[in-house]
């Protein structure tokens, strides 16, 4: 007998559980409204934040006077000139109040002793601006800082295991959400006057990958099928020395850089030579290579023969005292040792690893998609950061664009009225029973993620282009048309359906983007189109579903304003 | 399919809520790997019908993939991985939900607490 729908409603529905899905039902609930924060895993600890440990771009000027306008600029330089100016703007200029309230809120910043929050420098820009809290706890603080403050929010309900499946729309405007309960299969249908998708990236559709298992672009499809455009997709992030070799078990594998900055930490190829700058950097004392251009130069070293035995370079510090690495890496060093990793003696093996998506939801300076009701909130939106990300700016964009997401999205359930309701097709997918799958779904999962990191990685070319989307065709078809199995208690079987049904579709946008760019600029390198191209390139592609195919699209970019160009200059 | 003779193996016997025999997975061993690592090469390769949980893949933060390791509570992302038989159990206070899986979120964060909230989860006119 099939499970009664479980009805839910409210004014603002939240889908995600990350310092952005976090700061957008702190603001929808302080503006009045009643929110539903929705997780398809546990609330606050899922998604990105929980594994950025890293460091939070923001001009806050305590180590040496800044303004957000620098920011700005090294936000759009970074960007190689498709930065949305007037979202990278919201970012640079809201970002301090947000680092101030979280400090007020006792995140716990870095200190020096007489009292100025601690800011580091990070490559991209040209002064201290990164806060952290110490010993790669960034973003585990931030999160359970956050999470305490919903906790205090009476019209804030929090349900996790909530897997979300579509977006029903009546009259052009978004509804509410359906999808199932993990814990026990109940399938669920949410009234929501209003919807902020926070469900961050899609670095899950490669094999290696710096984020939660989660995160394989669930609000791009959401957003895609709701009638919302895409903009920027072919624009992924790789960090440049995510850890590769040997094996490291507890830690984030993007760990290294903030001691890279810190110490000094040397990059080298089989040879044992510096070799950055033999690709067009210009790299001193100082780290400061952006990421696209790192990424560049060490694969490129591999390809030329030159790469570290598991495939990539060798990272070390060797040559710092071991006091100082002591000093800098505190208990991490401890963790390393039982990884079998001593820096004093032995250099390690980074590689690029799929990190973060610049692209993702296009969006106004409300955080509103083209479809009325339903907004958008950190790293799912488009635009702030062109075709690269300045480092540290990602949490930044996520309590900037959450809180106000969380702000517009309030409004909009207020003008709305009372949430009723609304019928989805999806709901006969969710409570429905078929036969047991014949393919492995889990295993088709990683035939995608290997797929997309050799097609469709930091180097493409036309022809691995369409062999990428031949086979995310053909997996489509193996996929079919409706879940294997029957609801249940975590079926994982059924899960792994819905997140390939959604995560072929988020592929195909990516690799469709990256085919008709024919260009290199940032993330976006192809080796048959090795330069950038301003004259004819120097847009935005959008992607939205017509008659369920994608369509591909362009929109001019939001320059800045001249103030902004002389410090870009 | 298994991993070729030649090759160590990890032999992971997975006690598993919902189901009286255990199940028996042989995984390629290569040094350093945890014990998550085995668990999604059986689910990629063996047996997707395997339930375990897990968010963060092997940073240790998401802290979800909490089971009995040869009768010891731990992370399978951070426990390693060895070349013998290693048995795996749910976590034994927690209710089962399947395999591996058990409720582990809090009782104001599950969907009957949401429903009461809501108003009983009723249409409303």
């Amino acid at each position: 007998m099939a499970e009664p729908l479980v009805e839910l409603e409210t004014d603002v529905l939240v889908v995600g559980s990350g310092a952005a899905g976090m700061a957008a039902a702190l603001s929808a609930a302080e503006a009045g409204a009643r929110v539903l924060l929705a997780d398809r895993s546990l609330v606050g600890r899922s998604g990105a934040t929980v594994m950025a440990q890293m460091t939070v771009a923001v001009a806050l000027g305590s180590e040496q006077p800044d303004h957000w306008e620098h920011h700005l600029a090294d936000t759009i330089a970074a960007g190689r000139g498709l930065c949305d100016a007037d979202l990278a703007e919201i970012v640079c200029r809201e970002g301090p109040e947000e680092i101030r309230r979280l400090d007020g809120w006792k995140v716990g910043w870095a200190r020096h002793e007489d009292g100025r929050i601690r800011q580091a420098q990070a490559p991209g820009h040209d002064r201290p601006r990164c806060v952290y809290v110490d010993f790669l706890s960034t973003g585990p603080a931030v999160a359970k800082t956050l999470r305490g403050r919903v906790l205090r929010q009476e019209t804030v309900t929090r349900v996790g295991d909530l897997y979300v499946a579509d977006l029903p729309v009546r009259d052009g405007t978004v509804r509410g959400a359906v999808g199932f309960s993990m814990a026990d299969g109940r399938p669920v249908a949410i009234a929501a006057g209003a919807v902020v998708l926070a469900t961050g990236g899609l670095t899950r559709l490669y094999r290696r990958n710096s984020a939660s298992a989660n995160m394989g672009g669930d609000g791009h499809a959401l957003a895609l099928r709701a009638g919302a455009e895409l903009m920027d997709m072919e624009f992924v992030q790789f960090f440049p020395i995510g850890h590769l070799a040997p094996r490291l078990v507890g830690m984030d594998p993007i760990m290294w850089d903030p001691f890279r900055y810190k110490l000094g930490g040397r990059l080298l190829n089989a040879e044992g030579r510096e070799f950055v700058n033999d690709y067009g950097n210009e790299e001193g004392a100082v780290y400061n290579v952006t990421r696209d251009k790192a990424t560049h130069a060490i694969l490129s070293e591999v390809q030329a023969g030159r790469g570290s035995p598991a495939g990539g370079a060798f990272l070390s510090f060797e040559h710092v005292p071991e006091a100082r690495l002591r000093e800098a890496f505190g208990p991490v060093i401890d963790r390393l040792a039982k990884n079998g990793i001593d820096l004093t003696r032995m250099a390690v093996e980074v590689a690029p690893i799929a990190h973060y998506h610049m692209g993702g939801v296009r969006v106004d300076a409300a955080m509103e998609t083209r479809v009325p009701g339903l907004f958008v909130a950190g790293e799912t939106v488009a635009g702030a950061n062109g075709a690269n990300r300045l480092s540290g700016n990602a949490i930044t964009e996520a309590l900037v664009f959450g809180r106000r997401a969380g702000e517009s999205a309030a409004r909009r359930a207020e003008a709305a009225g009372r949430a009723r309701p609304a019928g989805s097709e999806t709901l006969e997918l969710i409570r429905g029973s078929s036969p047991a799958a014949e393919l492995n779904l889990a295993g088709a999962i990683a035939e995608l993620q290997a797929l997309m990191a050799e097609q469709v990685g930091p180097f493409r070319t036309a022809e691995g282009l369409e062999q990428a989307l031949a086979g995310i065709a053909a997996l489509r078809r193996a996929l079919g048309e409706r879940p294997p199995g029957a609801p249940g208690p975590y079926d994982l079987g059924r899960l792994d359906w819905f997140d390939l049904r959604s995560m072929l579709l988020v592929a195909e946008a990516v690799t469709t983007a990256a085919l008709a760019r024919r260009e290199s600029r940032g993330a976006h390198q192809r080796d048959d189109f090795p330069l950038m191209d301003d004259a004819a390139w120097r847009l935005h592609q959008t992607l939205s579903l017509k008659d369920g195919a994608l369509a591909l699209g362009r929109a001019p970019v939001q320059a800045p304003r001249a103030a902004d160009i002389e410090e870009v200059a | 399919m298994t991993a070729p003779a030649e090759t160590p193996t990890a032999r992971l016997v997975v006690h598993r809520t919902g189901r009286e025999e255990a199940s028996r997975y042989e995984v390629p061993y290569t040094p350093g790997q945890s014990v998550l690592d085995g668990l999604r090469y059986v689910r990629a390769n063996l047996d997707p019908s395997l339930a375990i949980r897990h968010s963060c893949i092997n940073a240790n933060t998401c802290k979800e993939c909490m089971i009995r390791i040869d009768g010891t509570v731990g992370y399978a992302c951070t426990a390693r991985l060895e070349p013998r038989e290693m048995e795996l159990r749910p976590l034994p206070n927690k209710t089962g939900l399947r395999d591996l899986v058990t409720e582990i979120g809090p009782p104001d964060e599950r969907l009957d607490h949401a429903v009461a909230r809501s108003g009983g989860g009723g249409r409303e006119d």
